[in-house]
């Protein structure tokens, strides 16, 4: 047994979250994650993610950033920064989408959270925390006031169907009443912080806000709850995968626009922000590849790098993919010559010894998901 | 971790179980559950010839893909068919319903370049100190 392909690399000069001895005591298999040292596993990935679609899990995530903005809505130039608009975001609401940089390209995909007519909290992916933070201050002016919390505040995702009732009984009652992408302040074990209807597994679910200091004792006594079990990046790679979300870094990149990475429903091309110009080029000109999820004849997996061909030719790349527990085939995401993009076209995926055949799907691939119950 | 006794083990986690000059491959319990969930096995054509330490199968998990060396020089004579439906079972029992391929063994003195349970299990707590 020799891996191709592995997550495993060498774990030293790693950045840790608070929940790290907690990840031990479950017995965790740690990796490196953008940085951090990150769990993978504890009982298995395909048990944590069958887990999570018919009951609830934990995932760690803290290693998020967070930044928070005030400053005069329009005279701060916060509505340059990214691919939707703000003004007219109610406070209370949460917004995914994109910043850009001059060519077009993805800084990072990213939350916003509007928590009054003048302030803002930017959920950034964790490895980009500190060009995400050099480039939302050099756009920023008239008096904004910027302020990097990445450290000091720390995030958990509790998400799956029985999400709402954990959180409710066990938390904060008044979480029932929170719509799918909104956010509201509660009482999180004597600490007023966000909470927010908003996630990356596709089910029903929340992320949980609190001060660096309280991450332990939120994560131990949610997990008191039996229904409840703690879940690590191996599953939440193969959830979000099911649901065709991308993840930075891997999919996405300062090399990819939104309208390649097919994300253009978050993008609002009637306000100005930095990139639009080459955006409304690439419209004119008609993008040369588009990324689109697919799915494998079989249960073999199409993994990161391999080639996508089509009668002979090859026409794309995968940059994500695994078996889907789900669907029990495989999945992928990749980036396919915009004229083979059709839904239903089908395509032969090569990599070493393996030949998959497989067709393009739309997104999500998965459809059954509490998401919006 | 479970190294029977009776089987002859590769560094790459391969076990063998020799019985006259035929001898039954599988992957470990060290390798299943350093793989993880396993999810596709790509098993050899019935009747391809391997050299020792060749790729003689595949397997992918949600974890990796990785290659599988057959442990000795020799024939393919039969496959394990049931693990294309339930590749799961070399998780659940990687030295039984696990087993991947049986060869028709060319020269059994190659048996000398592979490790018995004794020596595999130093083999692996040497690989566990260093992790």
């Amino acid at each position: 047994m020799a891996d191709k392909q592995s997550l495993m690399e060498n774990s030293s000069n790693l950045k840790t979250t608070p929940l790290l001895k907690e990840h031990l005591k479950l017995k965790a298999k740690m990796v490196p994650f953008a940085g951090w040292n990150m769990p993978l596993q504890y009982e298995g990935i395909v048990a944590e993610h069958n887990h999570t679609r018919t009951q609830a899990s934990l995932f760690d995530t803290c290693h998020m950033g967070e930044f928070y903005i005030s400053g005069d809505a329009e005279a701060c130039g916060i509505e340059s920064i990214f691919t939707f608009s703000l003004e007219d975001m109610p406070a209370g609401k949460c917004r995914y989408g994109a910043m850009l940089n001059e060519r077009g390209g993805i800084i990072d995909d990213l939350l916003v959270y509007r928590i009054s007519e003048d302030e803002w909290m930017v959920v950034v992916n964790s490895g980009t925390i500190d060009k995400d933070a050099k480039h939302v201050q050099s756009q920023l002016k008239g008096g904004a006031r910027f302020e990097n919390r990445s450290e000091k505040l720390t995030k958990l995702d509790l998400q799956g169907p029985l999400s709402r009732d954990i959180l409710s009984e066990l938390l904060a009652p008044d979480v029932k009443g929170l719509k799918y992408y909104t956010f509201g302040y509660f009482d999180i074990l004597g600490e007023k912080n966000i909470i927010s209807r908003t996630g990356y597994t596709g089910e029903l679910g929340y992320e949980l806000y609190v001060s660096a200091g309280k991450a332990v004792e939120l994560w131990n006594h949610l997990l008191k709850d039996e229904r409840l079990k703690p879940a690590g990046l191996g599953a939440r790679d193969i959830l979000r995968l099911e649901m065709g979300y991308t993840l930075y870094g891997q999919d996405v990149d300062e090399q990819t626009t939104p309208l390649e990475a097919n994300l253009e429903r978050y993008v609002n091309l009637n306000k100005d922000f930095v990139g639009k110009d080459i955006l409304l080029k690439q419209k004119k000109e008609g993008i040369k590849r588009l990324l689109v999820a697919f799915q494998a004849d079989s249960r073999r997996a199409p993994r990161h790098g391999y080639a996508i061909m089509k009668d002979g030719k090859k026409i794309g790349e995968v940059t994500s993919g695994n078996f889907s527990p789900s669907l029990s085939c495989g999945i992928g995401l990749g980036y396919i010559a915009a004229p083979y993009t059709k839904i239903g076209e089908k395509i032969l995926i090569k990599g070493g010894s393996a030949e998959i055949e497989a067709s393009i799907t739309d997104r999500p691939c998965y459809r059954k998901s509490s998401l919006k119950n | 971790m479970n190294i029977p006794d009776n089987l002859y083990y590769t560094k790459e986690h391969e076990w063998v179980l020799i019985e006259g000059n035929k001898g039954k491959v599988g992957i470990t319990d060290y390798a299943q559950s350093h793989l993880g969930d396993i999810t596709y096995v790509e098993l050899p054509e019935v009747g391809k010839e391997v050299k020792q330490f060749d790729s003689l199968a595949s397997v992918e998990s949600v974890k990796a893909a990785s290659d599988i060396y057959a442990p000795l020089s020799g024939k393919v004579l039969e496959v394990n068919k049931a693990l294309e439906a339930s590749p799961e079972s070399v998780n659940k029992a990687a030295y039984a319903e696990g087993w991947m391929a049986l060869l028709e063994i060319k020269d059994e003195s190659e048996k000398d370049k592979l490790m018995d349970a004794g020596k595999y299990k130093e083999y692996l707590n040497k690989l566990e100190s260093r992790d």
